[in-house]
Order: structure tokens, then sequence, then C-alpha cells
């Protein structure tokens, strides 16, 4: 018989149940108080919800680890650090939407509360322990983006809003057979338990093998890894870009934490065959998304290219996730490189949205032409960005590659990361082709002048430059979220 | 009795059903229809294996994915009218203001 449920369960759970009510709160706050034309307040509650939550989460840190709900949550450190990384991205969401929404007129009070349930779902799959959770994380997270995508509700917004509607539901169909199969090997769907079953060899390997790839299958499409990776640039390029910006690092986030912790604790059994696939699926990607993002004269497309890129270097590092003794210094290396990516990625589409006018225009790799003379700060930060997404000292992206590569060669994958250098050196082609545009051709381009877009684009170029100095601090945050869920 | 293993064969063959259909549908009502094949396909395959164990836990799962396939649908069929107010069409190959 298994003990009732009790209070101590909701305390494992207080950061996402703070947010949840509060999103739900301000679902009727903002439909029945508050007028159409200042939906700017909306904003301003949200991003309260989520500093509170946020505020909550930073306290947790160093806590020991606690589980909830007859260990289907989990409270450690792991979750704590995805936690205050969602919780940040979601703040910086509402930053960037802000002035966008109101200049492209697609400002509505929905937008923030759909923002705050995604980032509820992420948190909550940051959290989950039982594969039912991550499910439900999963829709959680995924169905607000599929609204959000098409809020602007023009052509290209609605038509990049079916695509990713139906592809994630594909995934997610995925997911959930991946599920009955473990199911059925194990006879259970919490992950420790899991572990336990295929260890002791009471599972059908068979069965367990081909239900953790098709679970992969459903987690490739959400962080976006070849060969599942079709849907990321007709939305990361139809939806608003406020929106790409926050799904480009919320959902990628999300979905590697829930890889992580999934293969971690519940299939270290099977990691031979799965290391094998993992690498496959690696290499693809860094090459793939490198080579395509080079032909690619929208910024918003490069972008989308480059993030896939991205999640190629995060999996490269969890290729070896089966050997005990470097799966912790893969995933801290990787939470690492997430937060790295997630800075990077914001202050980007913070500058790309400062140069964005309607009707899709100023979005061409071209628009950034003599950005440099005009608006000398901007065009630094937009440096500094690609330097980091290059992985180019003295920049966060330089000192996470190095992480992950490092934990690939000790891992026994030294062909892995030497593709990922040289799929690095081919990404400086088309990452380095928007920095000379903006400081060595002649243009005219307009920004628009808000005051979140401007600190959004100075804070993480700041945070960029300044914590790469000290990268040991950060290194050592993840490497500690990571020991105590083991 | 039915041996289990039935069950899991139609469950396996409803689920590559279902993954056809969305391969090679252009209809996006039509791709929606074959996801929640692959959806039940799992359900199937969810309650075959608990009466395997004979536990619940299986048979809750399965009204998670009901509830959840519930407001995909919501959401799924509300875009799908959106995009057909906008265009008057929802070929999904005629889909394709978004290239580079």
């Amino acid at each position: 018989m298994t003990p009732p449920v009790n209070y101590l369960d909701f305390y494992t759970l207080l950061p996402y149940l703070i947010l949840t009510v509060w999103a739900c709160l301000l679902l009727f706050v903002d439909a029945i108080f508050i007028p159409k034309t200042s939906k700017g307040i909306t904003a301003l509650l949200a991003a309260v919800g989520l500093a509170g939550a946020l505020g909550y989460s930073i306290t947790q840190v160093g806590i020991p680890p606690a589980s909830g709900f007859n260990r289907m949550v989990a409270l450690d450190g792991f979750s704590t650090f995805a936690n205050i990384l969602l919780l940040a991205s979601g703040l910086f969401g509402v930053a960037l939407a802000y002035g966008y929404t109101r200049r492209m007129g697609i400002e509505r009070g929905e937008y923030y509360t759909l923002l705050l349930f995604s980032v509820s779902g992420m948190m909550l799959m940051a959290q989950a322990t039982d594969l039912i959770i991550v499910f439900l994380a999963l829709e959680l997270l995924s169905i607000p983006l599929y609204v959000l995508s098409a809020i602007a509700r023009k052509l290209d917004s609605e038509e990049s809003g079916v695509k990713y509607f139906l592809l994630g539901a594909f995934a997610s169909g995925f997911v959930v057979y991946g599920t009955a199969l473990i199911f059925g090997a194990t006879g259970t769907t919490n992950l420790a338990l899991i572990f336990v079953q295929a260890a002791s060899g009471g599972a059908s390997i068979l069965l367990l093998t081909i239900g953790a790839a098709l679970l992969l299958v459903g987690f490739g499409f959400k962080v976006a890894a070849v060969p599942f990776h079709m849907w990321t640039p007709d939305v990361y390029q139809g939806a608003p870009t406020s929106v790409t910006a926050f799904m480009a690092a919320g959902a990628k986030i999300a979905g590697f934490t829930a890889l992580f912790r999934v293969f971690t604790t519940a299939f270290p059994a099977i990691a031979p065959d799965l290391t094998n696939i993992l690498w496959v699926i690696s290499a693809l990607t860094m090459i793939l998304g490198n080579v395509i993002a080079i032909s690619q004269s929208n910024i918003k497309r490069m972008l989308a290219y480059s993030a896939i890129a991205h999640a190629g270097y995060i999996l490269m590092a969890f290729v070896p996730y089966g050997n005990s003794a470097v799966a912790p210094t893969a995933v801290a290396a990787g939470l690492f490189y997430l937060v790295a990516y997630a800075v990077s990625n914001f202050g980007t589409w913070g500058v790309v949205i400062a140069l964005e006018k309607a009707e899709g225009r100023g979005l061409e790799i071209n628009d950034y032409a003599g950005l440099s003379k005009k608006y000398p700060a901007l065009a630094l930060a937009m440096t500094i960005f690609m330097l980091s997404l290059i992985g180019f000292p003295p920049t966060l992206g330089m000192v996470g590659k190095f992480y992950l590569f490092r934990s690939a060669i000790a891992g026994g994958f030294p062909g892995l990361a030497i593709i990922g250098v040289a799929t690095s050196l081919i990404s400086a082609y088309y990452y380095l082709r928007v920095v000379v545009n903006m400081y060595m051709k002649d243009g005219d381009p307009t920004v628009e002048r808000e005051p979140w877009l401007g600190f959004t684009a100075v804070f993480t170029a700041v945070v960029t430059v300044v914590v790469s100095f000290v990268p040991q601090i950060l290194f050592l945050l993840a490497s500690t979220a990571v020991l105590k869920s083991y | 009795m039915v041996p289990v293993d039935y069950y899991i064969a139609l469950s396996a063959i409803l689920f590559t059903i279902g993954a056809l259909g969305v391969l090679s549908r252009r209809n996006p009502l039509i791709i929606f229809m074959s996801i929640e094949l692959m959806l039940n396909a799992a359900n199937l395959a969810f309650v075959a294996f608990a009466r395997v164990y004979q536990t619940f836990s299986g048979q809750i799962f399965v009204f998670f994915v009901i509830a959840v396939a519930a407001a995909e649908v919501a959401v799924g069929l509300a875009l799908i009218v959106e995009i057909f107010k906008t265009r008057k069409n929802i070929n999904i190959d005629e889909m394709n203001s978004l290239k580079g």
C-alpha cells in the first residue's frame, strides 16, 4: 500500500505550483480587469510571477534532495538548477515580447499567460521522475507553444503553428508508444524502478531498447536533433520573433533536462545500444545544422539551423552516458552549455527583434549592413553573441564548448570531438558573415529603441563575457546540481 | 482467452499504420487522425500490459493520454480552422510560404 499524499509532497512541487496558480489567476485577472489598451500590465504581472518563483527557486539551492507524490517528482539540485534557468528564460521571454508585440500589433493578454503555462510545463519536465509526468509535462510545455507560434494570426505565423502542432503531436505519439513498451518490459513507469528491473534481468531488453529509442525520437523532436529537425526552420521563421526566442531556449532546455534525467536514471543498462544511436544523431546534427546554415539569407532561418547545430554539440557530451565515471561531468557540461546557449540566444534574438520591421522586413542578413556606424553598441553586442555561438574566446560559448569536447574525449569519443571542432570552424563562416555585414558594408539600418530590449542585449552581452573569465563558479554549480540527483 | 501477444501485435500494427498515415497524407485533418491512431495504439498496449502485470498504473496512464489528446484536439482543430479562414485551403503541400 502506498502512503497517502501529504503536504510535504506539495512542497516538492512548490516552484511549479507557484507559477501555475499565478498563471491561472492571471488568466482571470487579464480577462476581467485589464483593458485591451493596457496589456502591458499583464506583462508586468507575468514577470512578477516568474520573478517570485525564481526568487523561491534560488533559496532552494543546496537543500537536500526530496521526492514527492510516490516518487513521481523530485526536487533536487538538478531540477532547481533547471528551474532557475527556465524561469530566467521566461523573464527574458516577457522582456523581449513586451515592446515587440505592441509594435507588431499582436499584443494580447493571453500571450503572457500561455508563456507562463509553457514555463511551468518545462519546470515539471525537469522535476519529473516518472514517465507519466514526463509525458504530461511535455504536453503542458508544447501546447501553449503551438498557440504562441500562431498568435500573430497572419499567414506565416499560422502556417508555423500548424506545422509545429502536427510534428509536435507526432513526436508525442512516439513518446507515448515508447512509454507503453517500457511499461511492457518492466511493469513500471517510474525511472528508478525501470533501472532496477532492467539491472536485475527481470525485463525484456529488446522491448526496453525499442521503447527507449522511441522516447529518444520524441525528445529529438523537442530539442531539434537531426533527423527530427524538419520543423525547426519553418517554425522559427514563421512564429513571431519574441516567441521564437523563448522557444529556442526554453524548449531546448526542457528537452535536454528530460533527456538527461530519463536516460541516466532509467537506461544505463542498455547504454551500449543507445550510445551508438546517440553517436550517429549527434554527428549528423552537428554536420547538417552547420552546413545548411551557410546557405541561409534570412537571419531567423540561419539561427534556426544554428539551434539545430547546438543541439548536436550538447548531445555529443551525452553520448557516453552509460559510463558512470563520465556521466556526471557530461551532464554538468550539458547544463553549463545550456546556460551559455540560453544567454547568447536571448541576446541574439533581442538584436534581431530590434532590427525587425512590420511585415517581416529587416530580417535578411544584408539588412545588418552598416549597423556599426549608426549603433556601435548594438553591433558590438551582436558581435559578442556571434563569437559566443562560434565558441571563440573570451565568451561563455567557448568555455561551454571546451567542457563539452573535454567530456566527449573523456568518454572515449575523440572522433565526435573532432567533428565538433570541424563543424565549429564551418559555423564561423556564417556567424562572421553577420559581423562582416555590420562592420564592413555600408547601409542604413534603423533600430527600435525599447528599454527592455536594450537591457536584455546589454545584460546578456555582459554575462557572456564576464562569466567566461570565472566559468568555474558556474561549472561547479552545475556539477553539484548533477551529483545530487544520483 | 486471447493471448496478450495478439493485443501487442495489433497495437504495433495500428501504430505503424498511424505513423505511415502521418508521413503520406496531405490533409492536416487526416494527419491528425493518424496521430490519434498512434496514441490509441499506445493505449491498447498499455491496457494489455496492465493485464499482464495485474496493475492499475497502466490503465491510469491511458486516462492521462485520453485527456491530453482531447486538449490537443482543441488546440489543433482551432489552428486548422484558423488557417482555413486565412487561405481557404488546408492542403499542407500548399503551406509553403516559409522557405529558405
